[in-house]
């Protein structure tokens, strides 16, 4: 797990083991998870990684096939009801309601988690002005655009103060400018002591978390932080400049010590195995002579190094 | 507790308010069916098109003619020159049935053992003519075998030596004997049974498959008020139908209403929460509001034929007697006609009421215990 050992760490949530399989299909294999308190984590995987499996699993939306969970210094099982006070969930699909207004939605979801009267009113106001929805208090929630919903729908999730937060994918249907905006605010509830869980194929959120987990058809493939990922990566990055980079792309990618070769812009990005020695002077004897240069590797090398066929342990 | 409940009632009303089709037709079904079944539903068959095969041509025979139109149960649209030719038609479906009046007619009138005194003792009883009856639809053909002691004293110039019937009977209730009297209260339980079972039977699934139910249970709201707060507004749509019925059926086809409004509301309370929870329970079934509809459909015929809505209660086997008492619709079919057309009051019809209250608690206790905080 991340390299922190030290003994008071309190954890969010603690998976061992947890499992959860649709007939023959696996969704979720043997899903181990440390998540402290107060920090933002990530899932980051392609489509049908079982990221939204995993989520619904750790909030108790789905009996788990196999393992043990425990949410906020509780085991999940047993204490489902008890919990949902204290977590908030924001899922991929909008699920609020599309005939009711902003306020309506802000009203029911707030008269059902026990608010009433000026208290009540009090958050609502609070969270209009935060998620700057005021304009649009008297819009119905179906008629509104991606960006509004999405903060419609974390305006409801977030409404009792929750302790621990899952966001599956919050920002599919947002612009890069409101995706900021929308971290921006996912840092100040971080700030506040809580604890998210948010879901993503963006490589860029993903760096932003303070741990992510890289999933792979319901496997676990790596986790820690953004920064120890990419140091402990088992692949040297070597970006290749030159001309015919395309026939050059295909002699590389079939070589068995090159993990991928993928062109960006006027470069050839070439993930080489750790085990070559001098990855330069291995490339360029590939290459032709070609001009190669070491690179700081990014979290998408890291992806590609732990996801795909090529899936080195 | 209260709260959530109410949260949800509001959030159902608002949601309902706004669904004009759905609105439309809280209001249409109960106005559209009333008509249909006022109007056009009839069991006492009248003005039934036969046909006459006629061998005697005598002045008796067309006044016999002319006492049968006079009923107003048949409608002479048709003569034939033989009963072959009688029996087509009535295998066509020209005419329902014919009369067949024999060449020696008139002689088997008068020698009738009813219109001679003299031949009272005969044992030669010859019946004056026939009847052929397309046996198939069993109201023509009750409706044609009540002609068949028809007196026949004025054609016969005689008064008929029995006269005294063995029974008198007097018609309480619904003296003039109108169909619609006991159709329109009927009415109120067929279309609540349709109504509130299909709108609830939907009212889960829709959450599941709008997306709203993921979010909706990772919230501290509980099972039982989700169902109560789903239910209740259509208490509302519930006793908003019965008055239309009610009253439309007052106004239009004259309906005697005669039992107290106390009762009156008392019973369709019962038995619009009864129904509810059924389609409540349904809901927690179904997965799809296709599936819902099916089941609401699978419900709602025994419904009708069963309930004694469309056939008296009584002439049912004992098998079919059971099973109508299993539906709630059973019971209220009961109530709403002996509060509506007798004035019983609802104490008076308490083991119905008692059902229907059973029926109630334990169909919203099966509702929350199916219903899982769970996906999938
Ligand atoms: N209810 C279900 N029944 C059967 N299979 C399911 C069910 N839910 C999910 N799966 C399967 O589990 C796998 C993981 O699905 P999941 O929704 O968790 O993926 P995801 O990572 O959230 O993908 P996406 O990025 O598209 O949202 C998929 O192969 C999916 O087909
Ligand atoms: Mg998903």
């Amino acid at each position: 797990m991340t390299s922190n050992n030290s003994e008071q760490i309190e954890y969010a949530i603690e998976a061992k083991g947890l499992s959860k399989r649709f007939g023959e299909n696996i969704a979720v294999n043997k899903l181990d998870l440390k998540i402290p308190k107060g920090s933002i984590y990530g899932f980051l995987g392609p489509n049908g990684c079982g990221k939204s499996t995993s989520i619904r699993l750790l909030t108790g939306l789905l009996e788990a096939s196999e393992g043990d969970v425990t949410i906020l210094g509780k085991p999940l099982q047993g204490h489902e009801e008890s919990l949902k006070t204290r977590i908030g969930y924001m899922t991929q699909k909008f699920s609020l309601y599309d005939n009711l207004t902003v306020r309506e939605n802000l009203d029911f979801v707030g008269a059902i988690y026990g608010f009433a009267g000026k208290r009540k009113k009090a958050r609502i106001e609070e969270l209009l002005a935060l998620y700057d929805l005021e304009k649009q208090t008297k819009q119905f929630a179906g008629s509104m655009s991606g960006g509004q919903k999405q903060r419609l729908a974390l305006a409801c999730a977030t409404l009792h103060s929750p302790e621990l937060l899952f966001l599956d994918e919050p920002t599919s249907a947002v612009d890069p400018e409101n995706r900021r905006e929308f971290w921006e605010r996912l840092f100040d509830l971080c700030a506040a002591g809580t604890t998210i869980l948010v879901s993503t194929h963006y490589m860029d959120e993903a760096e932003r978390c303070h741990a992510l987990a890289i999933m792979e058809e319901g496997n676990k493939r790596a986790d820690g932080s953004p920064q120890a990922l990419m140091e402990s990566m088992s692949a040297t990055v070597v970006e290749v400049s030159g001309n015919k980079l395309r026939q050059l792309k295909q002699t590389l990618t079939d070589h068995p010590d090159i993990l991928s070769a993928a062109q960006i812009g006027a470069h050839l990005r070439v993930l080489v195995k750790k085990k070559v020695h001098d990855p330069l002077l291995f490339i360029s004897e590939l290459s032709n002579g070609r001009e190669s240069i070491l690179a700081r590797p990014s979290l998408e090398d890291v992806f590609v190094t732990c996801t795909g066929e090529r899936y080195v342990d | 507790m209260w709260i959530r409940v109410y949260a949800i009632f509001i959030k159902e009303l608002k949601q309902l308010s706004r669904d004009r089709m759905t609105f439309g037709m809280i209001i249409m079904i109960p106005l559209v069916q009333l008509m249909l079944f006022g109007y056009a539903i009839n069991t006492d068959a009248r003005h039934i098109p036969v046909g006459l095969v006629d061998l005697s041509q005598t002045a008796e025979s067309r006044a016999v003619e002319q006492a049968l139109v006079a009923t107003q149960s048949v409608d002479f649209i048709a003569r034939y020159r033989s009963i072959k030719e009688a029996e087509v038609a009535i295998t066509q479906g020209e005419i329902r049935a014919a009369l067949y009046l024999p060449s020696d007619m008139t002689r088997r009138l008068f020698n009738h053992p009813l219109y001679d005194h003299k031949q009272l003792d005969s044992a030669l009883t010859l019946p004056i003519g026939q009847w052929i009856v397309d046996g198939s639809d069993t109201v023509i053909a009750s409706t044609i075998r009540a002609l068949r002691n028809m007196p026949l004293d004025e054609v016969a110039n005689h008064t008929a030596t029995r006269t005294a019937p063995s029974f008198e009977v007097v018609q309480y209730f619904n003296p003039e004997q109108r169909t619609v009297v006991n159709i329109v209260p009927g009415l109120v339980a067929v279309i609540l049974t349709m109504t509130m079972i299909l709108f609830t039977s939907a009212a889960i699934v829709r959450e599941h498959e709008h997306g709203n139910m993921e979010f909706l249970i990772t919230t501290p709201v509980r099972s039982m008020e989700l169902m109560i707060g789903k239910i209740a507004p259509y208490v509302l749509v519930g006793l908003l139908q019965v008055a239309i019925i009610l009253s439309v059926g007052h106004w239009m086809f004259s309906v005697p209403i005669q039992g107290s409004f106390l009762s009156l509301l008392g019973g369709s309370i019962l038995f619009i929460f009864a129904s509810l929870t059924l389609g409540l329970v349904l809901s927690t079934i179904a997965k799809t509001q296709l599936q819902a509809t099916q089941m609401t459909i699978f419900i709602l015929l025994p419904s009708i034929l069963l309930s004694g809505f469309m056939f008296p209660y009584d002439a049912m086997p004992v098998a079919a007697q059971w099973i109508a008492e299993a539906l709630p619709v059973t019971h209220f079919m009961r109530m709403i006609r002996a509060i509506a057309l007798r004035d019983a009051s609802l104490l008076l019809l308490g083991k119905d009421a008692l059902w229907l209250g059973l029926f109630t608690i334990g169909g919203i206790i099966i509702a929350s215990l199916r219903f899982k905080k769970k996906l999938g």
